[in-house]
């Protein structure tokens, strides 16, 4: 029977021995750097079919660390970016995560990229005390005080984008949107601003992620005859409808503004003919003209050439995460997470390429600037700004001053 | 080498494993070795249905994430959570056993049944997933949407909720269950019961001219199988305290036929072996960026089907024994029953 | 009238999108019984060459009609070579690696050519139905599926390569012992509905999201239209996509997109049920 046992650790030996051989080039490398440096995690899905959404961030966060490395990093000790590509997975979420806190035992970590990945992992944070930084656009109400979520929330870009498009287009808004927790909340969202500004909702539709024929529903909408069609479509298999409307003619008859679309290269992929006239609202575009954000993405172009996918909210939001955390540690003077939280507690800001960029410390949410902005000629157009916009809706149902021992994720009742 | 003296072995070396890693490894270590163990407990479903049971389900993720479901859903609302536990075996047992039914009794052919599986898990995260916002809660459970469950609570010590596993009794538990999963099987192999099992699969004609009624038999097989992937499920959700409904997807349901099939169809060790190593070779390529991860699971299993059809273990098995394996093709080897 | 006019050249769209993304599946299927699960990532190869090729500066038609068929049928050509032949005979084999290969073809491509592509917008434009504007390219889309349709079916019924390919069919042995090698023949047919998949892909693609991973979008409905049309390969096809483009298409429009979904897997499941050979399995049994 020996036998097996040896073919067993024999088996695993060599496979280990083999893949070490194979992979730990890049390992070796990292892990070869001075013992004193600082490690600090990035978990982001760079293949599968969230990868399109984390090459931008990936390469940003890469960017900010080398910048402050360069400037004589923190406390006197370099950066070390520990980096692992989640592959779309969710158990290679929690597998990393407890990895970076277990093993690598890093300082903080950045990343995450659907709700899903965010709610595997933040437990894993909180359970071994690691400071977590989520730098998304999602659909609002995390109460974690372990968590600090630096993108937008329905708050602070819905409610421009829909005002805007009932002032402009008129009142009958077709909500369509993607059938999960993100796009059914932002239809809610959508939905009660739509109210709020006097219009009406003629029919919200919900279409499962792999959803790529949209002839029915462009003809639906037809029969309804809204002002405007409010799309909170996502995946590239949604983009077919941007396509298909094109392809009926239906570009210019009836407006689209969303929020979702050109986040992640679509801008870049689709035609002209097929984006134009779009309308957004993030907190970045890459075409922001102010001094911050120009120097911004030429040090990204630089250094990751023009083949990086567009520079969107999501890579400008993981920048200015990274510093928001290099700010609170300089302030505190430690790398100890509770100290650290306190010191961004402070309202701590930093200046980032979408402007000023505030923690807001009874969410751990961010106060920030929110742009409106039109697709044209595979470039967005931005024509108007809302400096310091705070994440009014997350404020309404959690207050981290008054119970800072919550950790959930709030379904935010959307009253209408 | 006897079956018997092989049994022995295979339990010795699984309880050497279940106290020695806590020993050697870190808290990492143990936590990583316990989500691959969840695998494993999966792996050996598929590897026992379509190994010895010759039936090709592509939807055994199916199973699996229901047992996830179940006890996420049951310990949310009971607390102590060895009624859960219990339970995340026993619905999908139940839905298998419905499934079977329908599709053993519909003498549906081998390819349909490949359909219907795939079908199935489809359906499931098409449903889960929509099960976004308040009005989609079980008790005190809400089933999340695509988000899933976060914050599930831990096997407790039964029968007392304020006394939770920790990493290491965790790891216990985990391993422990795969060690009684495999006796089990080995069980129910070496019964009549499991030889009339292999003798459908070997010749479905023969064993109904001998007076079986395949359809049953095929339906029990599938059944069990159903009820452990449940319970690997339920590991999988204790290790990580969340399920989502990526847990259905195609993605997984593929991995685990990779995992069988590169161990070995038609042993029991195959399966666990061929999930601790792909596994542990999926979580290694995440630590690079040199290969995309498609590229090299998808080069592993065309080169396994075209060179290794038979799988690792008996491969190796093969070499110890030093008998000419002239036999092409996996049925013909895999017609010994052996771990 | 309008909207019924609509509604009717909607599901002749839906339908002909599944002819196009099954037809190729079929064709294996139906003449080698192997299930290439890799179809999705033929359509896809297709879409890429299409795309890459016209950013390239390639004509837009010669791209889609013309290189992306020949490349992904380049392609499946050495794909039989190289694993498929040595796998015949073996069904849930082939159905493995196929599926290896999907993984490996997304991985290769991902590296190549990144997460996202720059796509080409459909030519033509809209047109009307009383006053509802419909897309033109659909309608190019349905003469696509028709040709392809009939011509699959004149090259099977009136050619001598078709009707080599038939007696293959039916009998490997004596169509050996006759002369007709079926080595070859499978060769030939797996080249043919490579092909197939990279036409549809190629017409596909000015309407889809085209990325890596947009075949497994694709390949549950192209699987699901095969499996339910049974052995014929043109009739069943046909008349698959017929049944579940409709009641998938009306579905979707009279109640919301997922119940159109679950409509068409609850349409196919039911018919597994009652058909278990696929509809021409016992209906229309001497068509193609």
């Amino acid at each position: 029977m020996h036998e097996f046992r040896l073919s067993r650790r024999g088996l695993l030996q060599s496979g280990a021995t083999l893949a070490g051989g194979a992979l730990a080039a890049p390992l070796v490398a990292r892990h070869a750097m001075a013992a004193d440096t600082i490690k600090v995690g990035s978990l982001l899905d760079l293949s599968g079919p969230i990868g399109s959404s984390g090459q931008a961030m990936h390469a940003t966060i890469q960017l900010a660390v080398a910048e402050l490395n360069a400037s004589g990093g923190l406390l006197g000790r370099q950066i070390e970016l520990v980096n692992y590509d989640t592959q779309s997975t969710i158990q290679l979420y929690s597998q990393y995560a407890q990895q970076l806190a277990l093993k690598d035992k890093v300082a903080v970590v950045h990343g995450g990229i659907t709700s899903a990945s965010r709610e595997a992992i933040r437990p894993v944070f909180d359970r071994y005390a690691t400071l977590y930084f989520y730098n998304v656009l999602y659909e609002g109400g995390v109460c974690d005080r372990d968590c600090f979520c630096t993108g937008t929330t329905p708050a602070q870009t819905v409610n421009k984008l829909v005002p805007y498009a009932l002032d402009t287009w008129g009142k009958k808004a077709y909500i369509i949107a993607a059938d999960y927790n993100y796009g059914q909340i932002t239809a809610k969202w959508m939905g009660k601003y739509v109210r709020d500004g006097g219009g009406t909702v003629q029919a919200t539709e919900f279409f499962p992620l792999d959803v790529t024929e949209f002839a029915a529903t462009i003809s639906k909408i037809q029969q309804a005859g809204p002002s405007v069609v409010l799309s909170a479509l996502v995946g590239s298999n949604h983009t077919a409808f941007y396509r298909q409307w094109a392809a009926a003619g239906m570009k210019g008859k009836i407006p689209i503004a969303s929020t979702t679309f050109g986040l992640v290269n679509e801008i870049a992929t689709i035609a002209p003919s097929e984006s134009d006239g779009v309308v957004t609202s993030y907190g970045y575009y890459e075409e922001l003209s102010t001094p911050a954000s120009t120097a911004f993405t030429q040090a990204v172009r630089a250094k990751f050439g023009n083949d990086l996918p567009y520079i969107s909210e999501l890579a400008a939001a993981t920048y200015e995460g990274f510093k928001l955390w290099a700010e609170g540690v300089k302030k505190a003077g430690s790398l100890d997470r509770m100290k650290v939280t306190e010191a961004l507690e402070t309202g701590l800001a930093v200046d980032g390429p979408s402007g000023k960029v505030t923690i807001d410390h009874a969410t751990h949410h961010v106060v920030r600037n929110a742009y409106l902005a039109k697709a044209a000629d595979r470039k967005w157009e931005v024509f108007k700004s809302y400096p310091d916009q705070a994440p009014a809706d997350t404020a309404a149902v959690c207050d981290l001053i008054k119970d800072p021992k919550m950790s959930k994720q709030f379904v935010i009742d959307v009253k209408t | 080498m006897t079956g018997w003296a092989s049994f022995v072995a295979m339990v010795a070396a699984g309880l050497a494993l279940l106290f020695g890693l806590p020993m050697v490894f870190d808290l990492f270590g143990l936590l990583q070795m316990t989500v691959f163990v969840a695998m494993a407990v999966l792996a050996l479903s598929q590897g026992f249905i379509w190994g010895y049971g010759g039936v090709m389900s592509f939807g055994q993720t199916a199973f699996f994430g229901l047992g996830g479901y179940t006890y996420a859903v049951a310990v949310l609302n009971m607390g102590d959570s060895t009624v859960p536990v219990l339970l995340s075996v026993l619905v999908p047992t139940l839905f298998a056993a419905l499934l079977g039914y329908f599709m053993f009794y519909g003498r549906i052919s081998d390819a349909y049944i490949g359909v219907i599986t795939l079908t199935v898990t489809v359906i499931l995260f098409n449903v889960v997933n929509s099960t976004a916002g308040d009005f989609y809660t079980i008790g005190n459970a809400a089933l999340g949407g695509f988000n899933g469950m976060p914050s599930v609570p831990p096997l407790n010590v039964p029968g007392d909720p304020s006394s939770p596993l920790d990493p290491e009794q965790t790891w216990y538990a985990a391993m422990g269950a795969l060690i009684l999963v495999y006796v089990l099987l080995r069980m129910i192999l070496a019964s009549r019961f499991g030889r009339v099992v292999v003798a459908i699969r070997e010749n479905e004609t023969r064993a109904q001219l001998l007076g079986y009624d395949t359809r049953l038999y095929k339906l029990v097989v599938f059944a069990i199988g159903g009820g452990i992937a449940g319970l690997g499920g339920c590991l999988y959700t204790n290790w990580g305290s969340f399920i989502s409904p990526t847990v259905f997807g195609l993605a997984a349901s593929a991995q685990v036929l990779i995992y069988v099939l590169v161990g070995g169809l038609g042993t029991l060790l195959g399966p666990i072996l061929g999930a601790f190593g792909i596994q542990y070779l999926i979580s290694l390529i995440g630590t690079q960026e040199a290969v995309n991860a498609n590229l090299v699971l998808g080069a592993i299993l065309v080169v396994f089907v075209l060179l290794v059809p038979q799988g690792v273990v008996p491969v190796v098995r093969g070499l110890f024994r030093r008998v000419p394996n002239g036999r092409r093709g996996r049925v013909a080897e895999a017609a010994v029953v052996e771990p | 009238m309008a909207l019924t006019g609509l509604i009717l050249f909607n599901v002749a769209n839906s339908i002909a999108v599944l002819v196009l993304l099954s037809l190729g599946l079929g064709v294996i299927y139906g003449m080698m019984k192997i299930i290439n699960l890799a179809h999705g990532e033929f359509l896809m190869l297709g879409a890429y060459t299409t795309v890459v090729s016209t950013n390239a500066g390639l004509n837009l038609w010669v791209a889609m009609l013309i290189a992306a068929p020949v490349a992904v049928g380049l392609f499946g050509l050495l794909v039989e070579r190289l694993f498929i032949r040595f796998l015949y005979g073996r069904m849930i084999d082939t159905m493995l690696a196929t599926w290896g290969l999907s993984l490996a073809v997304i991985g290769l491509i991902t590296t190549i050519f990144g997460n996202t592509v720059r796509g080409v917008a459909a030519p033509f434009g809209g047109f009307a139905i009383g006053g509802y504007q419909t897309s033109l390219y659909s309608l190019f889309v349905i003469a696509v599926a028709a040709v392809m349709a009939a011509g699959l079916w004149l090259v099977l019924r009136f050619t001598r390569f078709g009707l080599i390919v038939r007696a293959t069919m039916q009998n490997p042995n004596m169509a050996a012992a006759l002369g007709a090698p079926p080595p070859q023949i499978y060769m030939v047919t797996f080249a043919l509905g490579s092909a197939l998949a990279g036409l549809a892909g190629g017409v596909l693609a000015p309407v889809s999201g085209v990325s890596p991973v947009m075949g497994s979008a694709f390949i549950a409905r192209a699987f699901i239209t095969v499996l339910g049309g049974g052995p014929a390969i043109v009739t069943g096809t046909g008349l698959a996509s017929t049944l579940f483009g409709g009641i998938s298409e009306v579905a979707t429009f009279l109640t919301t997109p997922v119940f159109g979904q679950v409509a068409l897997l609850l349409a196919a499941l039911i018919m597994i049920r009652i058909l278990p050979q696929g509809i021409t399995g016992r209906l229309l049994r001497r068509s193609l």
